[in-house]
Protein backbone atom coordinates (compact mmCIF):
# COMPACT_ATOMS: atom_id res chain seq x y z
CA UNK A 1 0.00 0.00 0.00
CA UNK A 2 2.70 2.39 1.05
CA UNK A 3 4.72 1.36 -1.95
CA UNK A 4 1.82 2.08 -4.28
CA UNK A 5 1.22 5.49 -2.77
CA UNK A 6 4.87 6.30 -3.06
CA UNK A 7 4.90 5.19 -6.68
CA UNK A 8 1.88 7.36 -7.39
CA UNK A 9 3.48 10.35 -5.71
CA UNK A 10 6.67 9.78 -7.60
CA UNK A 11 4.83 9.44 -10.90
CA UNK A 12 2.92 12.66 -10.39
CA UNK A 13 6.14 14.40 -9.46
CA UNK A 14 7.77 13.21 -12.68
CA UNK A 15 4.75 14.34 -14.69
CA UNK A 16 4.85 17.78 -13.06
CA UNK A 17 8.56 18.16 -13.63
CA UNK A 18 8.24 17.10 -17.24
CA UNK A 19 5.40 19.55 -17.69
CA UNK A 20 7.34 22.46 -16.23
CA UNK A 21 10.28 21.75 -18.45
CA UNK A 22 8.28 21.01 -21.56
CA UNK A 23 10.48 21.88 -24.52
CA UNK A 24 9.32 24.87 -26.57
CA UNK A 25 8.66 22.88 -29.73
CA UNK A 26 6.68 20.29 -27.77
CA UNK A 27 4.68 23.09 -26.17
CA UNK A 28 3.82 24.68 -29.51
CA UNK A 29 2.80 21.36 -31.00
CA UNK A 30 0.72 20.32 -28.00
CA UNK A 31 -1.20 23.60 -27.85
CA UNK A 32 -1.69 23.79 -31.63
CA UNK A 33 -2.93 20.22 -31.89
CA UNK A 34 -5.18 20.71 -28.89
CA UNK A 35 -6.79 23.87 -30.22
CA UNK A 36 -7.19 22.61 -33.79
CA UNK A 37 -8.75 19.39 -32.54
CA UNK A 38 -11.34 21.36 -30.60
CA UNK A 39 -12.09 23.64 -33.55
CA UNK A 40 -12.42 20.70 -35.90
CA UNK A 41 -15.16 19.26 -33.68
CA UNK A 42 -16.95 22.49 -32.86
CA UNK A 43 -19.58 23.52 -35.38
CA UNK A 44 -20.33 26.80 -33.58
CA UNK A 45 -16.73 27.95 -33.83
CA UNK A 46 -16.59 26.96 -37.48
CA UNK A 47 -19.67 29.08 -38.07
CA UNK A 48 -17.85 32.06 -36.64
CA UNK A 49 -18.97 32.14 -33.00
CA UNK A 50 -16.43 34.73 -31.87
CA UNK A 51 -17.21 34.52 -28.16
CA UNK A 52 -16.72 30.80 -28.08
CA UNK A 53 -13.43 30.87 -29.92
CA UNK A 54 -12.14 33.73 -27.76
CA UNK A 55 -13.00 31.64 -24.72
CA UNK A 56 -11.03 28.76 -26.19
CA UNK A 57 -8.03 30.97 -26.93
CA UNK A 58 -8.14 32.48 -23.45
CA UNK A 59 -8.19 29.07 -21.83
CA UNK A 60 -5.70 27.18 -23.99
CA UNK A 61 -3.45 29.68 -25.69
CA UNK A 62 -3.13 32.73 -23.43
CA UNK A 63 -1.36 31.04 -20.52
CA UNK A 64 1.51 30.35 -22.92
CA UNK A 65 1.95 33.95 -24.05
CA UNK A 66 3.89 36.79 -22.47
CA UNK A 67 1.81 39.82 -23.41
CA UNK A 68 3.86 42.30 -21.44
CA UNK A 69 6.90 41.44 -23.52
CA UNK A 70 4.85 41.59 -26.73
CA UNK A 71 3.52 45.02 -25.89
CA UNK A 72 6.96 46.30 -24.93
CA UNK A 73 8.32 45.09 -28.28
CA UNK A 74 5.50 46.69 -30.22
CA UNK A 75 5.99 50.02 -28.49
CA UNK A 76 9.79 50.04 -28.69
CA UNK A 77 11.73 52.80 -26.93
CA UNK A 78 8.64 54.52 -25.57
CA UNK A 79 7.92 51.52 -23.35
CA UNK A 80 10.48 52.45 -20.74
CA UNK A 81 9.22 56.02 -20.61
CA UNK A 82 5.68 54.88 -19.91
CA UNK A 83 4.45 54.66 -16.32
CA UNK A 84 3.75 51.20 -14.85
CA UNK A 85 0.08 52.01 -14.97
CA UNK A 86 0.23 52.97 -18.65
CA UNK A 87 2.19 49.81 -19.38
CA UNK A 88 -0.47 47.77 -17.67
CA UNK A 89 -3.38 49.43 -19.46
CA UNK A 90 -1.67 49.25 -22.82
CA UNK A 91 -0.87 45.57 -22.34
CA UNK A 92 -4.48 44.84 -21.43
CA UNK A 93 -5.90 46.64 -24.49
CA UNK A 94 -3.32 45.21 -26.87
CA UNK A 95 -4.02 41.75 -25.52
CA UNK A 96 -7.73 42.12 -26.19
CA UNK A 97 -7.02 43.25 -29.74
CA UNK A 98 -4.57 40.43 -30.48
CA UNK A 99 -6.76 37.75 -28.93
CA UNK A 100 -9.72 38.79 -31.03
CA UNK A 101 -7.68 38.90 -34.23
CA UNK A 102 -6.03 35.58 -33.53
CA UNK A 103 -9.30 33.95 -32.51
CA UNK A 104 -11.07 35.08 -35.65
CA UNK A 105 -8.20 33.86 -37.80
CA UNK A 106 -8.79 30.46 -36.20
CA UNK A 107 -12.46 30.35 -37.16
CA UNK A 108 -11.30 30.48 -40.77
CA UNK A 109 -9.42 27.25 -40.19
CA UNK A 110 -10.94 24.64 -42.46
CA UNK A 111 -8.84 22.50 -44.73
CA UNK A 112 -5.41 23.49 -43.55
CA UNK A 113 -2.81 21.19 -42.08
CA UNK A 114 -0.06 22.28 -39.70
CA UNK A 115 3.37 20.77 -40.24
CA UNK A 116 6.10 21.11 -37.61
CA UNK A 117 9.59 21.88 -38.88
CA UNK A 118 12.61 20.13 -37.39
CA UNK A 119 13.69 21.92 -34.22
CA UNK A 120 17.08 22.10 -32.59
CA UNK A 121 18.18 24.06 -29.55
CA UNK A 122 21.05 24.10 -27.12
CA UNK A 123 20.27 23.29 -23.48
CA UNK A 124 21.31 26.78 -22.43
CA UNK A 125 19.09 28.63 -24.95
CA UNK A 126 16.55 30.99 -23.43
CA UNK A 127 15.20 32.46 -26.67
CA UNK A 128 14.17 30.23 -29.56
CA UNK A 129 12.15 30.17 -32.75
CA UNK A 130 9.78 27.25 -33.34
CA UNK A 131 8.92 26.92 -37.00
CA UNK A 132 5.72 25.49 -38.42
CA UNK A 133 4.02 25.61 -41.76
CA UNK A 134 0.35 25.76 -42.62
CA UNK A 135 -0.43 23.78 -45.75
CA UNK A 136 -3.61 24.36 -47.72
CA UNK A 137 -4.82 22.74 -50.93
CA UNK A 138 -4.05 24.77 -54.06
CA UNK A 139 -2.17 27.48 -52.19
CA UNK A 140 1.40 28.05 -51.24
CA UNK A 141 2.19 26.86 -47.71
CA UNK A 142 2.30 29.65 -45.16
CA UNK A 143 5.19 29.88 -42.76
CA UNK A 144 4.02 30.26 -39.16
CA UNK A 145 6.75 30.72 -36.56
CA UNK A 146 6.67 31.35 -32.82
CA UNK A 147 9.33 33.18 -30.83
CA UNK A 148 9.57 31.85 -27.30
CA UNK A 149 11.54 32.89 -24.26
CA UNK A 150 12.33 30.89 -21.17
CA UNK A 151 10.86 32.28 -17.96
CA UNK A 152 10.66 30.76 -14.48
CA UNK A 153 7.11 29.70 -15.29
CA UNK A 154 8.22 27.88 -18.43
CA UNK A 155 8.50 28.80 -22.10
CA UNK A 156 6.31 31.69 -23.23
CA UNK A 157 5.53 32.94 -26.72
CA UNK A 158 6.39 36.61 -27.25
CA UNK A 159 5.91 36.88 -30.99
CA UNK A 160 4.05 35.14 -33.78
CA UNK A 161 5.48 35.44 -37.28
CA UNK A 162 3.13 34.74 -40.21
CA UNK A 163 4.80 34.48 -43.64
CA UNK A 164 7.71 36.43 -42.25
CA UNK A 165 5.44 39.13 -40.84
CA UNK A 166 5.97 39.59 -37.13
CA UNK A 167 2.58 40.43 -35.68
CA UNK A 168 4.31 42.42 -32.97
CA UNK A 169 6.78 44.43 -35.09
CA UNK A 170 3.99 45.19 -37.51
CA UNK A 171 2.50 47.52 -34.88
CA UNK A 172 5.74 49.47 -34.39
CA UNK A 173 5.01 52.30 -36.82
CA UNK A 174 1.33 52.49 -35.97
CA UNK A 175 2.09 52.69 -32.26
CA UNK A 176 4.81 55.26 -32.93
CA UNK A 177 2.37 57.35 -34.94
CA UNK A 178 -0.26 57.27 -32.20
CA UNK A 179 2.29 58.14 -29.52
CA UNK A 180 3.55 61.10 -31.58
CA UNK A 181 -0.01 62.33 -31.94
CA UNK A 182 -1.41 61.77 -28.47
CA UNK A 183 1.20 60.23 -26.21
CA UNK A 184 0.96 56.79 -24.70
CA UNK A 185 -2.48 57.65 -23.31
CA UNK A 186 -3.61 58.52 -26.82
CA UNK A 187 -2.39 55.14 -28.01
CA UNK A 188 -4.21 53.35 -25.21
CA UNK A 189 -7.39 55.27 -26.08
CA UNK A 190 -7.11 54.36 -29.80
CA UNK A 191 -6.71 50.66 -29.13
CA UNK A 192 -9.54 50.77 -26.60
CA UNK A 193 -11.77 52.49 -29.17
CA UNK A 194 -10.82 49.89 -31.78
CA UNK A 195 -11.64 47.09 -29.34
CA UNK A 196 -14.96 48.67 -28.55
CA UNK A 197 -15.95 49.06 -32.18
CA UNK A 198 -15.03 45.42 -32.87
CA UNK A 199 -17.04 44.32 -29.87
CA UNK A 200 -20.14 46.22 -30.93
CA UNK A 201 -19.72 45.27 -34.59
CA UNK A 202 -19.86 41.67 -33.58
CA UNK A 203 -23.15 41.91 -31.69
CA UNK A 204 -24.99 42.88 -34.84
CA UNK B 1 11.29 67.43 -90.07
CA UNK B 2 7.75 67.24 -88.82
CA UNK B 3 8.57 63.82 -87.49
CA UNK B 4 11.32 65.34 -85.49
CA UNK B 5 9.03 67.98 -84.02
CA UNK B 6 6.43 65.42 -83.35
CA UNK B 7 8.88 63.19 -81.56
CA UNK B 8 10.28 66.03 -79.54
CA UNK B 9 6.76 67.12 -78.74
CA UNK B 10 5.99 63.69 -77.43
CA UNK B 11 9.24 63.69 -75.58
CA UNK B 12 8.43 67.08 -74.12
CA UNK B 13 4.99 65.91 -73.13
CA UNK B 14 6.52 62.90 -71.52
CA UNK B 15 8.97 65.11 -69.66
CA UNK B 16 6.15 67.29 -68.44
CA UNK B 17 4.22 64.23 -67.36
CA UNK B 18 7.22 62.79 -65.57
CA UNK B 19 7.94 66.17 -64.06
CA UNK B 20 4.36 66.43 -62.91
CA UNK B 21 4.53 62.97 -61.40
CA UNK B 22 7.78 63.85 -59.68
CA UNK B 23 6.28 67.03 -58.31
CA UNK B 24 3.30 65.06 -57.08
CA UNK B 25 5.60 62.52 -55.47
CA UNK B 26 7.77 65.17 -53.86
CA UNK B 27 4.77 67.11 -52.58
CA UNK B 28 3.43 63.92 -51.12
CA UNK B 29 6.65 63.40 -49.26
CA UNK B 30 6.72 66.95 -47.96
CA UNK B 31 3.13 67.00 -46.82
CA UNK B 32 3.02 63.61 -45.16
CA UNK B 33 4.50 62.74 -41.83
CA UNK B 34 8.14 61.95 -42.41
CA UNK B 35 8.66 58.23 -42.53
CA UNK B 36 12.05 57.31 -44.00
CA UNK B 37 10.67 53.98 -45.15
CA UNK B 38 7.79 55.61 -47.00
CA UNK B 39 8.91 58.89 -48.60
CA UNK B 40 5.88 59.16 -50.90
CA UNK B 41 3.32 58.43 -48.23
CA UNK B 42 0.89 61.14 -49.36
CA UNK B 43 0.80 59.85 -52.93
CA UNK B 44 0.66 56.24 -51.73
CA UNK B 45 -2.22 56.87 -49.40
CA UNK B 46 -4.19 58.40 -52.27
CA UNK B 47 -3.50 55.33 -54.43
CA UNK B 48 -4.39 53.09 -51.51
CA UNK B 49 -7.74 54.81 -51.14
CA UNK B 50 -8.38 54.33 -54.87
CA UNK B 51 -7.53 50.68 -54.64
CA UNK B 52 -9.79 50.17 -51.66
CA UNK B 53 -12.70 51.39 -53.78
CA UNK B 54 -11.76 49.19 -56.77
CA UNK B 55 -11.42 46.23 -54.46
CA UNK B 56 -14.64 46.84 -52.58
CA UNK B 57 -16.81 47.16 -55.67
CA UNK B 58 -15.08 44.91 -58.19
CA UNK B 59 -12.28 42.56 -57.19
CA UNK B 60 -13.51 41.42 -53.81
CA UNK B 61 -17.16 40.69 -54.73
CA UNK B 62 -16.04 38.62 -57.72
CA UNK B 63 -13.55 36.73 -55.57
CA UNK B 64 -16.25 36.07 -52.98
CA UNK B 65 -18.64 34.68 -55.57
CA UNK B 66 -15.84 32.48 -56.92
CA UNK B 67 -14.89 31.32 -53.45
CA UNK B 68 -18.46 30.40 -52.51
CA UNK B 69 -19.57 28.91 -55.81
CA UNK B 70 -16.59 26.78 -56.80
CA UNK B 71 -16.00 23.51 -54.94
CA UNK B 72 -12.69 23.12 -53.15
CA UNK B 73 -11.11 20.46 -55.42
CA UNK B 74 -11.69 22.72 -58.44
CA UNK B 75 -10.25 25.75 -56.63
CA UNK B 76 -7.26 23.67 -55.60
CA UNK B 77 -6.73 22.58 -59.20
CA UNK B 78 -6.94 26.15 -60.44
CA UNK B 79 -4.34 27.18 -57.86
CA UNK B 80 -2.16 24.19 -58.76
CA UNK B 81 -2.42 24.91 -62.48
CA UNK B 82 -1.18 28.49 -62.17
CA UNK B 83 1.34 27.39 -59.57
CA UNK B 84 2.71 24.91 -62.09
CA UNK B 85 2.84 27.54 -64.83
CA UNK B 86 4.80 29.69 -62.40
CA UNK B 87 7.34 27.03 -61.47
CA UNK B 88 9.38 27.61 -64.62
CA UNK B 89 9.96 31.27 -63.77
CA UNK B 90 10.64 30.32 -60.15
CA UNK B 91 13.28 27.89 -61.42
CA UNK B 92 14.87 30.56 -63.61
CA UNK B 93 15.07 32.89 -60.63
CA UNK B 94 16.49 30.20 -58.36
CA UNK B 95 19.22 29.69 -60.97
CA UNK B 96 19.81 33.44 -61.36
CA UNK B 97 20.33 33.60 -57.60
CA UNK B 98 22.87 30.78 -57.79
CA UNK B 99 20.58 28.26 -56.09
CA UNK B 100 21.04 25.52 -58.67
CA UNK B 101 19.80 22.74 -56.40
CA UNK B 102 16.55 24.63 -55.91
CA UNK B 103 16.35 25.34 -59.64
CA UNK B 104 16.64 21.59 -60.31
CA UNK B 105 13.79 20.93 -57.91
CA UNK B 106 11.68 23.65 -59.54
CA UNK B 107 12.17 22.12 -62.98
CA UNK B 108 11.56 18.64 -61.56
CA UNK B 109 8.28 19.94 -60.15
CA UNK B 110 7.34 21.37 -63.53
CA UNK B 111 8.07 18.05 -65.26
CA UNK B 112 6.26 15.88 -62.71
CA UNK B 113 3.23 18.13 -62.36
CA UNK B 114 2.85 18.77 -66.10
CA UNK B 115 2.79 15.04 -66.82
CA UNK B 116 1.76 12.90 -63.85
CA UNK B 117 -0.11 15.88 -62.41
CA UNK B 118 -2.12 16.25 -65.66
CA UNK B 119 -1.10 19.70 -66.96
CA UNK B 120 -0.44 20.88 -63.45
CA UNK B 121 -3.97 20.35 -62.14
CA UNK B 122 -2.60 18.20 -59.32
CA UNK B 123 0.45 19.05 -57.28
CA UNK B 124 1.93 15.56 -57.28
CA UNK B 125 5.44 16.94 -56.81
CA UNK B 126 4.64 18.31 -53.35
CA UNK B 127 3.29 14.89 -52.36
CA UNK B 128 6.63 13.47 -53.48
CA UNK B 129 8.44 15.92 -51.23
CA UNK B 130 9.55 18.35 -53.94
CA UNK B 131 8.69 21.57 -52.15
CA UNK B 132 7.54 24.65 -54.01
CA UNK B 133 9.90 27.57 -53.66
CA UNK B 134 8.98 31.19 -53.49
CA UNK B 135 11.09 33.18 -55.93
CA UNK B 136 10.53 36.07 -58.31
CA UNK B 137 12.65 38.57 -60.18
CA UNK B 138 12.32 41.21 -57.47
CA UNK B 139 13.99 38.80 -55.05
CA UNK B 140 16.66 38.02 -57.64
CA UNK B 141 17.44 41.74 -57.93
CA UNK B 142 17.65 41.92 -54.14
CA UNK B 143 20.07 38.98 -54.04
CA UNK B 144 22.14 40.78 -56.70
CA UNK B 145 22.41 43.70 -54.31
CA UNK B 146 19.81 46.05 -55.78
CA UNK B 147 18.35 48.30 -53.10
CA UNK B 148 14.60 48.21 -52.53
CA UNK B 149 14.09 51.89 -53.28
CA UNK B 150 11.03 53.82 -52.25
CA UNK B 151 7.85 52.09 -51.20
CA UNK B 152 5.04 52.61 -53.69
CA UNK B 153 1.39 51.75 -53.68
CA UNK B 154 0.04 51.03 -57.16
CA UNK B 155 -3.62 50.87 -58.09
CA UNK B 156 -4.66 47.22 -58.73
CA UNK B 157 -1.10 45.92 -58.25
CA UNK B 158 -0.93 47.08 -54.66
CA UNK B 159 2.23 47.53 -52.63
CA UNK B 160 5.58 47.25 -54.44
CA UNK B 161 8.79 49.10 -53.87
CA UNK B 162 10.73 50.32 -56.90
CA UNK B 163 12.80 47.14 -57.10
CA UNK B 164 9.77 44.88 -56.92
CA UNK B 165 7.94 47.01 -59.49
CA UNK B 166 10.78 46.34 -61.94
CA UNK B 167 10.80 42.70 -60.87
CA UNK B 168 7.07 42.49 -61.47
CA UNK B 169 7.38 44.03 -64.96
CA UNK B 170 10.09 41.56 -65.96
CA UNK B 171 8.09 38.69 -64.44
CA UNK B 172 4.98 39.77 -66.33
CA UNK B 173 7.00 39.80 -69.56
CA UNK B 174 8.28 36.26 -68.89
CA UNK B 175 4.84 35.03 -67.81
CA UNK B 176 3.90 31.87 -69.79
CA UNK B 177 0.23 32.85 -69.70
CA UNK B 178 1.17 35.85 -71.85
CA UNK B 179 2.09 33.45 -74.69
CA UNK B 180 -1.30 31.77 -74.75
CA UNK B 181 -3.34 32.28 -77.91
CA UNK B 182 -6.04 33.15 -78.87
CA UNK B 183 -5.94 36.37 -76.94
CA UNK B 184 -9.43 35.79 -75.53
CA UNK B 185 -8.26 32.58 -73.83
CA UNK B 186 -5.17 34.34 -72.56
CA UNK B 187 -7.25 37.13 -71.08
CA UNK B 188 -9.67 34.69 -69.46
CA UNK B 189 -6.76 32.85 -67.92
CA UNK B 190 -5.21 36.04 -66.59
CA UNK B 191 -8.57 37.06 -65.14
CA UNK B 192 -9.09 33.65 -63.53
CA UNK B 193 -5.64 33.81 -62.01
CA UNK B 194 -6.33 37.26 -60.61
CA UNK B 195 -9.61 36.07 -59.06
CA UNK B 196 -7.91 32.97 -57.67
CA UNK B 197 -5.21 35.06 -56.02
CA UNK B 198 -7.74 37.56 -54.67
CA UNK B 199 -9.88 34.72 -53.31
CA UNK B 200 -6.89 33.19 -51.55
CA UNK B 201 -6.48 36.49 -49.71
CA UNK B 202 -10.07 36.65 -48.48
CA UNK B 203 -9.39 35.05 -45.08
CA UNK B 204 -6.67 37.58 -44.31
CA UNK B 205 -8.97 40.52 -45.17
CA UNK B 206 -10.87 40.23 -41.94
CA UNK B 207 -7.71 39.81 -39.91
CA UNK B 208 -6.18 42.98 -41.35
CA UNK B 209 -9.47 44.84 -40.98
CA UNK B 210 -9.65 43.88 -37.29
CA UNK B 211 -6.01 44.03 -36.33
CA UNK B 212 -4.96 47.31 -37.91
CA UNK B 213 -5.13 50.66 -36.18
CA UNK B 214 -4.19 52.17 -39.54
CA UNK B 215 -4.84 49.76 -42.40
CA UNK B 216 -2.51 51.55 -44.81
CA UNK B 217 0.43 51.38 -42.39
CA UNK B 218 -0.40 47.83 -41.40
CA UNK B 219 -0.30 46.64 -45.02
CA UNK B 220 2.84 48.63 -45.80
CA UNK B 221 4.77 47.23 -42.85
CA UNK B 222 3.51 43.72 -43.51
CA UNK B 223 4.64 44.01 -47.13
CA UNK B 224 8.11 45.24 -46.14
CA UNK B 225 8.53 42.46 -43.57
CA UNK B 226 7.23 39.78 -45.90
CA UNK B 227 9.50 40.76 -48.79
CA UNK B 228 12.52 40.80 -46.51
CA UNK B 229 11.58 37.32 -45.35
CA UNK B 230 11.22 36.11 -48.95
CA UNK B 231 14.57 37.56 -50.01
CA UNK B 232 16.22 35.63 -47.18
CA UNK B 233 14.19 32.49 -48.00
CA UNK B 234 12.30 32.46 -44.74
CA UNK B 235 15.32 32.98 -42.52
CA UNK B 236 16.00 36.69 -42.31
CA UNK B 237 18.73 37.83 -39.94
CA UNK B 238 17.29 39.29 -36.79
CA UNK B 239 16.85 43.02 -36.61
CA UNK B 240 18.14 44.32 -33.30
CA UNK B 241 15.68 46.33 -31.28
Amino acid sequence: MMKKLFALLFASFVVCAAYAQEAPDVLVQRVTDDVLEIIRKDKEIQNGDTHKVIELVEKKVLPNFNFTHMTALALGKEWRKASPQQQQQLTAEFKTLLVRTYANALTGYKNQKVVYKPFKMAAADTDVLVRTEVQQPGNKPVQLDYSLEKLDSGWKVYDVVVAGISLVSNYRDQFGQEVRNGGVDGLIASIAAKNKSLESGQKK
Amino acid sequence: MSDYFCASGVRRARHTLLGGLLVALTCGSVLADQNPRDPYEGFNRAMFATNEVIDKYAAKPVAQVYDNAVPLPVKASVGNFFGNAGDLWIGVNSALQGKFGDAGIDLGRLLVNSTVGIFGLFDVASELGLERHDEDFGQTLAVWGVDGGAYLYWPVLGPRNVRDTVGFAVGAYADPVRQVRPVSVRNSMAALRFVDIRASLLPSDRVVEEAALDKYAYIRDAYLQRRRNQVFDGRPPRLDD
